[in-house]
C-alpha cells in the first residue's frame, strides 16, 4: 500500500511538473499573476509529492519489501539499518529519484523566492518545471524504482558491499544537491535570456539573485566530491584519493564551471559587467551536471564507479541533455549579442583578475572534458583506443591551475575598475617572502629532495599567506591601533571572510595534495605473525589474525601495531570482508592517524612466507599530510556558507529598481 | 551451528574466492624497484575498469608487474618496456596517451584555449580602450549639470572603504 502510494505520488509529481511548466509559460505570456502563482504552487506540490515517493521508497527498504524489484536487487535483511536506508539511493533508480527530489526541492525554493521580478521569476519557474518534467518522465518511464516483482524472492541480492560505508551513504545526497542545485542557475539564466533585458541596471540585480544558488550548490558539490574522494581513499584500499577516473572527472567539470560562475557572478553583481559570460557559465555548470549523469549511467565510459550500465537509458539521457542544453545555448547565441555590457574596467583591476580566473578555470574544465571524452571520440572516429590517465592531467591540468593559483592572491587586493598592480605586489611582499622560505624549507626537510614538490608546497603556502595578507590589509593589522583593527574586522562583510576562508582552504588542499603525492612511501611484503614491514620511519608489525563476524559479513581481521622511534606505538585493525549474500570480498583498511599524516595498512590475501608458515600480504603506505586533502575542501565549503550568510545577498538590494 | 557454518563458508570464500596471485617479489636493487613502481603507475590493467597495475588486485596485473620487473632486471630501458607493452596491447595500455596527429588536439587543446582566449581578451581590451573617447562638449555640459545638482545615484557600497 505504501509502495503504491509512492508510485502514485511519483506519477502525480510528473503531471504536476508538466502543469507547472504550462501554467508558468501561459502565465508569463498573458502576464497573469494568478496563473504564475498557481505554477509556484505546483512547483511546491511536486516537491512535496516527490518527498512522499522518496519516503515510501525508504520505507520499502527499511522493511525489506522484496516484492519491490529495486529493494530485492539492492538490499538484504542482514544489512545494518543505515545501509538499508542508504541503499534507497544506492542504485540507478533510487539515485534518480533522489536527483528528482533535489531538483523539485530547489524548484520549490525558487518558487518561494521573493523579490524576483514577475517576468524573470515566472520564466525561471517554467524552465525549472520543464527540467523537472523531463527528469521525472525519465524516472517514470525507464527507471521506476517502484516496479514490483511477482513472485517476490525471500531474500534480496544485497547492495554492493563497497557501497556499504558511511561516507558513501552521505556522498550522493551532498553531490546531488550540488549537481542539481545548478539547475536553478540554469533556469535563472534561461529566464534572463528570455526576458532579454537590455538595460544595464538589470544585470547587477540578476547577479545578486543567481549568486546564492551558485554558492549553495558549489558548497554542496565541494563537500560531495570530498566525501567521494575520502571514500575512494579508505574503501578501495589503493592508498590514493583521486584517480582521474572518468566519473571523478564528471563531477569535477561542473565544479570547475560552478567555481568560475561564482567569481564571474560577483563581477556581474557589483559592476554589471560580463553579463553574457556569467549567463553562459550558469548554463554550462548544469550542462556539465547532466553530462556527468549521462556519462555515469549510460556505460559509455569504463570506470571503477560506473553503475547501471544501460545503453537505452543512456540514449534517453543524451536526448534530455542534448535537447535542454541545445535549446539553452541556441537561445544564448541568439540573445547574447544584444546584452549590454555593464561597467568598463581596465585590464589591471578586480574585474580583470576575475576574468583571468575565469579563463583558467574554463580552460581547466575544457581539459578535463577533453581528457574524459577524447578516448571515446577517437575510438568512434578512427577505431584507435587510447587511455587518458593521471600523467596526462599532470602535464595539462596541473600547470594551468598552478598558473591560476599563482595569480590568485593578487586578485582580491586590486580595486574595482582600475587596480594598482604595484601596490598589490607591495602588500603581498611579506607573504611572498614567507612563501619562498617555506618552499626552501620544504626542499631541505622532505626526503627525497624534489624541486617540483617543494614548489607545490610553496604554492599552497602562498595561497594561505596571500589570503591572510589580504584580510590583514583590510583590517589594517599592526598598522592601526588594535581597537581600530577589531572594529574593522567586525565591519568586514561575511562575504569577505568567506572568500578568505575558501582561498585559504584551497591552499590547505594544495599543501595536502602535493605533499601526499610527492612524498608518500609505500611498502608491501608477505608477513607471518610477528613479522614486520618498514615504510619510511614507521614499522608495522602483524600481531594477530582472527576471524570476526559482522552483521552481514565474515572477516579476516589483522591486528597490527604501528611504531616509530620516539613516537607512541598504536594498534590498528585491517580486515578483508567476505559478504556471503553477494559473494564479494572487500578490504577494510587500517588507518592510523598521526597528526596530519596517515599510516595506511591493507591486509591482503594469504600467502606463504619464505619459511613456509602462513603469511598475509600486507601493504603499508605512509601518506604525509593526507589529512589536509580532506580538511581543505571542508574549509572551502565553509567559506561558501559564510558568503551565503552575507547580508548583501539576503537583502537583494536593487530588486525593486530592476523590476 | 549457523555461526560455525557461516564461518566455514566464509573461510572458504576468503581463501578460495580467487587463486591467490603469486606475491609480488620486489627487485633486490632499490633503484630498479623504484623505477618499476613508477612504471606501474602508468600501465593500465587491461582487464580492469580504470586502474593502474600498481593498484589492481587482478591476476593479470600481478603478471604484468612481474613482466615489467623481469625486463628491468634484464637491463631494458623504460622506453623499450613501454614500446613492448604497446606492441602487445595497443596504446590503450598506457595512461599517457601517445603524441601523434590524432591526439594533437588532446595534448595542445588546453593550452590553445588559454592562448586563444587570452589573445582575444587582450585584443578586446585594447579596442575598448580606444573606444573610450573624450566626452563631447554636450556631454560635458550635462555632466557639469548633474554634478552641480548632486543627482548622483547613491551607490550603497560606495562609502565602504574596505571592499
Amino acid at each position: 500500500m505504501i509502495v503504491e502510494t509512492g508510485a502514485f505520488a511519483l506519477i502525480l509529481a510528473l503531471a504536476v511538473s508538466v502543469l507547472q511548466l504550462v501554467m508558468a509559460a501561459v502565465g508569463r505570456l498573458r502576464r497573469s499573476p494568478v496563473l504564475a502563482g498557481a505554477a509556484n504552487g505546483a512547483a511546491i506540490a511536486s516537491a512535496g509529492l516527490i518527498a512522499v515517493a522518496f519516503a515510501a521508497l525508504i520505507f520499502a527498504f527499511t522493511v525489506s519489501d522484496f516484492s519491490v524489484a529495486n529493494v530485492a536487487a539492492n538490499s538484504h535483511t542482514d544489512k545494518p539499518m543505515l545501509y538499508k536506508v542508504a541503499a534507497a539511493w544506492g542504485s540507478h533508480e533510487g539515485s534518480l529519484l533522489l536527483w528528482c527530489l533535489v531538483m523539485t526541492g530547489f524548484g520549490a525554493a525558487l518558487a518561494r523566492a521573493r523579490n524576483l521580478p514577475f517576468g524573470l521569476k515566472t520564466s525561471a519557474v517554467a524552465t525549472q518545471g520543464l527540467l523537472g518534467a523531463l527528469f521525472l518522465s525519465f524516472t517514470v518511464f525507464t527507471s521506476n524504482p517502484f516496479t514490483r516483482l511477482n513472485p517476490a524472492p525471500f531474500q534480496g541480492e544485497s547492495l554492493n558491499p563497497l557501497l556499504q560505508d558511511p561516507a558513501l551513504a552521505f556522498h550522493p545526497p551532498l553531490l546531488y544537491c550540488g549537481y542539481v542545485g545548478f539547475s536553478v542557475c540554469f533556469s535563472l539564466a534561461v529566464a534572463a535570456l528570455i526576458e532579454g533585458r537590455a538595460n544595464a541596471s538589470f544585470w547587477p540585480a540578476w547577479g545578486r539573485w543567481v549568486r546564492p544558488w551558485a554558492l549553495a550548490s558549489w558548497a554542496f558539490l565541494t563537500l560531495g566530491i570530498m566525501l567521494g574522494g575520502f571514500w575512494a581513499y579508505y574503501e578501495l584500499g589503493w592508498g590514493g584519493w583521486w584517480f582521474w577516473d572518468p566519473v571523478e572527472n564528471a563531477s569535477l567539470m561542473p565544479w570547475l564551471a560552478g567555481t568560475a560562475l561564482l567569481h564571474s557572478a560577483v563581477v556581474t553583481e557589483r559592476r554589471g559587467a560580463l553579463a553574457g559570460w556569467t549567463t553562459f557559465l550558469a548554463l554550462l555548470a548544469f550542462t556539465f551536471s547532466m553530462l556527468g549523469a549521462f556519462l555515469v549511467r549510460s556505460g559509455v565510459l569504463t570506470s571503477v564507479h560506473a553503475f547501471a550500465v544501460d545503453p537505452e537509458r543512456g540514449m534517453m539521457l543524451l536526448a534530455i541533455l542534448g535537447g535542454t542544453a541545445g535549446l539553452a545555448f541556441a537561445l544564448f547565441a541568439w540573445r547574447a549579442p544584444q546584452l549590454k555590457g555593464g561597467g568598463m574596467f581596465a585590464p589591471v583591476s578586480r574585474e580583470g583578475a576575475l576574468v583571468i580566473n575565469n579563463l583558467f578555470l574554463t580552460a581547466a574544465a575544457a581539459t578535463v572534458l577533453l581528457g574524459t571524452l577524447y578516448p571515446l571520440i577517437l575510438e568512434a572516429a578512427t577505431g584507435a583506443t587510447i587511455s587518458v590517465g593521471p600523467p596526462y592531467f599532470a602535464l595539462t591540468f596541473v600547470p594551468l591551475m598552478a598558473v591560476a593559483l599563482l595569480i590568485l592572491p593578487a586578485g582580491p587586493l586590486l580595486a574595482w575598475k582600475r587596480g594598482d598592480l604595484k601596490g598589490a605586489m607591495q602588500r603581498l611582499a611579506i607573504a611572498a617572502a614567507l612563501t619562498v622560505v617555506v618552499a626552501l624549507l620544504a626542499f631541505a626537510v622532505f626526503e627525497p629532495r624534489k624541486a617540483l614538490s617543494a614548489a607545490g608546497v610553496g604554492l599552497g603556502a602562498w595561497l594561505i599567506l596571500g589570503a591572510l595578507a589580504e584580510t590583514a590589509e583590510r583590517v589594517r593589522l599592526f598598522r592601526a591601533p588594535l581597537a581600530e583593527t577589531l572594529r574593522r574586522a567586525k565591519g568586514l562583510p561575511m562575504g569577505a571572510w568567506g572568500m578568505t576562508l575558501a582561498h585559504a582552504g584551497l591552499g590547505v588542499l594544495v599543501l595536502g595534495a602535493v605533499v601526499e603525492t610527492g612524498y608518500r612511501v609505500e611498502a608491501a611484503r608477505p608477513l607471518a605473525i610477528g613479522q614486520s614491514v618498514q615504510a619510511g620511519q614507521w614499522t608495522v608489525t602483524l600481531n594477530e589474525i582472527r576471524i570476526v563476524e559482522g552483521p552481514n559479513y565474515i572477516a579476516e581481521q589483522g591486528r597490527l601495531s604501528v611504531a616509530a622511534p620516539g613516537r607512541r606505538t598504536s594498534e590498528v585493525t585491517a580486515e578483508r570482508r567476505f559478504f556471503p549474500a553477494g559473494g564479494q570480498t572487500t578490504t577494510e583498511i587500517g588507518l592510523d592517524f598521526r597528526g596530519l599524516d596517515d599510516v595506511y595498512v591493507v591486509v591482503g590475501e594469504r600467502a606463504r612466507a619464505t619459511t613456509g608458515e602462513p603469511a598475509w600480504n600486507v601493504r603499508v603506505w605512509w601518506n604525509p599530510w593526507a589529512r589536509l586533502i580532506f580538511l581543505g575542501p571542508i574549509l572551502m565549503a565553509l567559506g561558501g556558507v559564510l558568503s551565503l550568510l552575507d547580508r548583501r545577498l539576503r537583502l537583494a538590494v536593487g530588486a525593486r529598481k530592476a523590476a | 551451528m549457523r555461526r560455525v557454518l557461516l564461518i566455514a563458508v566464509a573461510s572458504v570464500g576468503l581463501m578460495a574466492a580467487e587463486p591467490p596471485p603469486a606475491p609480488d617479489r620486489p627487485l633486490p636493487d632499490a633503484a630498479q624497484e623504484a623505477r618499476a613502481q613508477r612504471l606501474f603507475d602508468d600501465i593500465r590493467c587491461v582487464v580492469c575498469q580504470h586502474e593502474a597495475i600498481a593498484d589492481s588486485p587482478a591476476g593479470i596485473a600481478a603478471d604484468m608487474r612481474g613482466l615489467v620487473r623481469e625486463q628491468i632486471a634484464a637491463g631494458r630501458s623504460n622506453e623499450a618496456i613501454r614500446d613492448d607493452l604497446v606492441r602487445r596491447y595497443g596504446d590503450f595500455v598506457l595512461f599517457t596517451p601517445p603524441l601523434r596527429l590524432g591526439t594533437w588536439l588532446l595534448w595542445f587543446g588546453p593550452f590553445a584555449v588559454v592562448l586563444a582566449v587570452g589573445a582575444a581578451l587582450l585584443a578586446f581590451a585594447r579596442r575598448r580602450k580606444a573606444e573610450v573617447a573624450p566626452l563631447s562638449p554636450d556631454e560635458e555640459a550635462r555632466l557639469a549639470d548633474i554634478l552641480a545638482g548632486q543627482q548622483l545615484r547613491r551607490d550603497p557600497d560606495a562609502k565602504r572603504s574596505d571592499d
